[in-house]
């Protein structure tokens, strides 16, 4: 079982009500220099391997239903299993027209291996 | 015979029986859709009611629009229907690209209810006819998301089309660009507002009157057609 995340945020110059609410919440909890955008992550579990076409799928999946793309940008990326402990990948495509395949190098930087 | 007008009913529409009525004062014969059929049953308009539709999951509209009457009503739009939607039916024209833009949480980051002043900038839509441009009305708004969004050169062809069919007066409530409460696409046969004209339609339920004209002049509209 493999899993691909999809994460989906309001476009830079669209107004976030949520992340303003909580950037305030978190500066009277006295954590001072902290802004905040809020968005949304869909964990998708996928059967057997994650394949260019799989990717695909979710791509056209996140483009139709999971971002309005009219006020939203999504980030697709594979999630993979590494020694016992889950990392993520490198982003697969922002926004989403291209899909290049899993990026092992910087797999491999962020977890040490 | 009364033109037929649809009210379609979503799981977690709330006004749909509003909009139902409000069409029979306004002297059409209203029928009942629901969101499963893959019919429009011979109607001669619809509207979408306002609501939650889908419990507002994912986005507000954005499961809703994927309803197998939504493909009907796309259709018919493109073939130049009266479709009216009202807040939470707005949002769902937006969603399936009947309209353009979005609309996105209110930038007060409450829910807001109030009598609502409203200026009519468009009467050239199958929906506002029996206004005059410029008339002040008062309708009453409420939601949580109805600030309306859109890229620059959007906001700015909304604009010089005239396409901007009312638009907030006494303050703007939610952050809506250009204090737009709702527009209509190029051809003026479909039309979103997040105000509730359904609700002022009676004088025992609201303080005018002022939603009336919407119902009234999409069965000019369809008079004239026939």
């Amino acid at each position: 079982m493999a899993r691909v995340v999809v994460d989906v945020m309001p476009k830079p110059e669209i107004l976030d009500p949520q992340g303003k609410a909580v950037t305030g919440a978190l500066g009277r909890l006295g954590f001072s220099g902290l802004a905040v955008r809020q968005g949304k992550r869909f964990e998708i579990e996928v059967d057997g391997e994650v394949t260019p076409d799989t990717l695909a799928d979710i791509e056209r999946a996140a483009e139709t239903l999971l971002a309005n793309t009219v006020i939203e940008t999504y980030d697709v990326r594979v999630e993979t299993e590494v020694a016992g402990t889950v990392d993520e990948a490198a982003p697969t495509a922002q926004g989403g027209t291209d899909h290049p395949g899993h990026d092992v190098d910087h797999l491999n930087e962020e977890t040490g291996a | 015979m009364a033109p037929r007008i649809g009210v379609v009913t979503f799981p977690g529409s709330l006004d749909d029986h509003d909009a139902l009525r409000a069409v029979r004062v306004a002297g059409a014969e209203a029928v009942a859709l629901w969101h499963g059929s893959d019919s429009l049953d011979g109607v001669d308009a619809v509207v979408l009611p306002g609501g939650f539709s889908y419990g507002d999951y994912l986005r507000c509209g954005a499961i809703a629009r994927f309803a197998p009457v939504m493909d009907e009503v796309v259709r018919a739009a493109g073939e130049g229907m009266p479709v009216l939607g009202i807040c939470n039916g707005f949002q769902i024209l937006c969603e399936a690209h009947l309209l353009p833009g979005a609309l996105i949480r209110n930038d007060v980051r409450t829910f807001v209810c109030r009598d609502q002043g409203l200026r009519v900038e468009s009467t050239d839509t199958t929906w506002t006819s029996r206004f005059e441009v410029g008339q002040q009305i008062e309708i009453v708004l409420k939601n949580g998301e109805g600030g309306f969004v859109a890229d620059a050169e959007t906001l700015a062809r909304l604009e010089g089309e005239g396409r901007v069919v009312f638009r907030y007066t006494g303050g703007n409530p939610n952050g809506s660009m250009n204090d737009i409460a709702g527009i209509c696409n190029e051809r003026g046969n479909v039309v979103g507002l997040m105000p509730h004209p359904e609700h002022n339609v009676d004088p025992l339920t609201g303080p005018t009157l002022d939603g009336r004209p919407i119902f009234e002049s999409v069965l000019d509209f369809l008079a004239a057609r026939v």
